[in-house]
């Protein structure tokens, strides 16, 4: 069958469609993945001329929530049309075939469109024991990857797993999870850290590649720049609460229903990278700091050792959950008073006689008023 | 007959002595900011943000000492190569064996005679003695680490270039989160150095008498000669 791919608009009107509801989708989507008014005729265009993208989606060690947020974006073409175009190659949890069927889709996908498909991984890969700890089909994970990253144009790593190792790369790490960049080289890497990412900006993420060919601005760690540049702190509802030095004090405080900020209770707003503020959850509707809860930082790597998530600063390592840095520099302060007060009691003991030496050979004043 | 007189010896220059001040104004401010940001006082008032910025102040009080703090640094790095023989890098970092096993003396000398005090009498060193020289240098290295980790953290919120400098910091530490912890840590070296630093200078001034303490005030300090007189 030589029939080129169907193209997104063609597939969207296939589904029932109007044009204004594509229209609709394609200025949306460009306003979440940060393209600029004047790039919308270059997305409707991508999306109404280029053939689907041939895409691989791959799981590893994940619990799936990046799929199930995309799935949930608030704007049924992405989910209706961009998961069943990609559901077409390669997918193990959306996918119809199984077995040997599955993995010749792969292959296929692979041979047909080497150099030319765009790789999703989601999931850390375990690199301990040769791999053996995530096997697919018979074969590793680092295996697998190894391969499939070798013949993609690029590499979009979903999530906190694939792009900093998440929980499962938390200490002690027993599996040695390693993020997809630390396995793989020799293709341009898109991180889109979070636990699991906000759909939106997965969506923006592929149909930017879809329009311009080309993989979007990154940071210096290899986050899109249009969602990861700015802190949850600076996009923060609540950000006057914490400038005015107001704080909740506990979850259950009367500061709470006031809704002042919640950076006493240990938010990770001011050091996390997140669109959280900006595009929200569920539709816009939400976000955990807006629900009442701080952020946990879940965008962020190793942030499951940053614990406990309700205090501002982390347990200090080696004396348990308790104990913080402030703990730990108070005692040795306190060890420290105790150790000048001693010193000093020490000297005037031991030093006694050079002191009184120094009294004794130093100038005797007259005192005022009478002779010397 | 002996007699002891006390000669001064002009040995903190102007510059020295600024930067000594300054840094302390600045280190005081800074930590106690510091604390403050990272366990913000519980205000007695309940109210609208909007009437308030008290935490925002705080916050700039940090960051303006903070940029007091580093340029000050800067400007004692640059005296120590153009200063007097008591200001020359050289007293905090002794690179010639020479220097290097004179300063290990003086160091086991001070342990001797003021930490543990097996010897009662008191060392003559005009400058800072080897173990003084050598602990500055550990705070200058705590100066260069806040500087990094806070320049690090800030250039999240600045667009100017200076903080821009020190990004690399963040990944290097594995995110904003452990360069903040570990900003805030380093702050108790300052709080204990700080208590010790000004024990220590009551104590020499109590037990040798030479003026310790009015000498970063001055820059004038007292040597002992002993000369026999008829
Ligand atoms: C003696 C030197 C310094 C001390 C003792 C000090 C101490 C502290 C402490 C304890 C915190 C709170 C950290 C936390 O728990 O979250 C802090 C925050 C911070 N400091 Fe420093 N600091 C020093 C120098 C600097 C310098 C040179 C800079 C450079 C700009 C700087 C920039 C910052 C920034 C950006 C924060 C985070 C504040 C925020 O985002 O609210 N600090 N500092
Ligand atoms: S709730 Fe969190 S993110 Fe919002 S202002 Fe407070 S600390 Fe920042």
């Amino acid at each position: 069958m030589s029939r080129p791919p169907l193209t997104i608009w063609e597939q969207a009107q296939m589904q029932g469609y109007s044009r204004r509801d594509f229209l609709q989708f394609c200025s949306w989507i460009a306003a979440a993945a940060g393209i600029e008014a004047s790039g919308v005729p270059a997305v409707v265009e991508a999306l109404d001329t280029k053939p689907r993208l041939p895409v691989i989606w791959m799981h590893f060690q994940e619990c799936t929530c990046c799929s199930e947020s995309f799935i949930r974006s608030s704007h049924p073409i992405v989910s209706n049309i961009i998961l069943d175009t990609i559901s077409l190659d390669y997918t193990e949890t959306l996918q119809a075939a199984a077995g040997k069927q599955a993995e010749a889709a792969l292959h296929s996908t692979m041979e047909k469109y080497k150099g030319q498909y765009l790789m999703l991984v989601e999931g850390s890969v375990p690199t301990a024991a040769d791999g053996v700890y995530c096997c697919i089909g018979g074969r590793t994970a680092l295996d697998i990857v190894r391969e499939a990253a070798a013949g993609a144009k690029a590499v979009v790593t979903w999530g906190s797993c694939a792009s900093n190792g998440c929980i499962q790369a938390s200490k002690p790490n027993p599996t040695k999870a390693t993020p997809i960049e630390d396995v793989i080289s020799g293709v341009p890497i898109i991180k889109v850290p979070g636990c699991p990412p906000i759909a939106e900006v997965m969506a923006g993420v592929i149909v930017h590649y879809l329009a311009f060919d080309r993989i979007p601005q990154l940071d210096g760690i290899g986050r899109p720049k249009a969602f990861y540049s700015r802190r949850v702190h600076d996009t923060c509802y609540r950000r006057p609460n914490y400038d005015a030095g107001l704080f909740v004090e506990s979850f259950d405080d009367e500061n709470a229903r006031r809704g002042y900020c919640l950076y006493k209770v240990g938010c990770r707003g001011p050091v996390t990278y997140n669109a959280c503020g900006v595009i929200r959850w569920n539709n816009g509707v939400s976000y955990p700091i807006q629900s009442g809860h701080g952020c946990i930082g879940c965008s962020e790597a190793h942030f499951w050792d940053n614990g406990p998530f309700y205090q501002h600063l982390a347990s200090f390592p080696g004396f348990g959950i308790e104990t913080t840095a402030d703990t730990v520099g108070m005692a040795v302060g306190a060890v420290t008073v105790a150790g000048i007060a001693a010193h000093a009691v020490v000297t005037n003991i031991r030093k006694r006689s050079v002191i009184a030496e120094e009294i004794r050979t130093s100038e005797k004043i007259p005192e005022q008023g009478k002779d010397a | 007959m002996e007699s002891l007189t006390l000669r001064r010896v002009y040995v903190w220059e102007l510059p020295v002595r600024l930067y000594h001040w300054v840094n302390a104004l600045c280190v005081v401010v800074l930590s106690v900011t510091g604390y403050m940001i990272g366990k913000p006082l519980s205000l007695p008032v309940s109210g609208e943000a909007s009437f308030s910025y008290f935490f925002g102040w705080v916050r700039f009080i940090h960051f303006v000492a903070a940029f007091v703090f580093f340029f000050n640094f800067l400007g004692r790095i640059y005296w120590g190569f153009v200063g007097n023989q008591f200001a020359r890098w050289n007293n905090f970092l002794p690179l010639t064996p020479k220097l290097l096993a004179r300063q290990w003396a003086e160091f086991l000398q001070v342990l001797k005679v003021d930490i543990f005090q097996a010897q009662v009498k008191p060392l003559e060193s005009i400058g800072h003695n080897a173990m003084a020289g050598w602990t500055y240098f550990a705070t200058f290295l705590a100066f260069v680490f806040q500087s990094v980790t806070g320049f690090g953290l800030y250039a999240a919120m600045s667009t100017s270039w200076l903080p821009g400098l020190f990004r690399w910091i963040v990944p290097l530490m594995g995110g904003d989160f452990a360069v903040r912890q570990w900003h805030h840590m380093a702050m108790w070296f300052f709080v204990i150095f700080s208590m010790v630093h000004t024990y220590l200078v009551f104590y020499h001034d109590y037990v040798e008498g030479r003026g310790v303490i009015s000498s970063m005030a001055g820059g004038w300090k007292f040597v002992e000669r002993r000369e026999n007189v008829k």
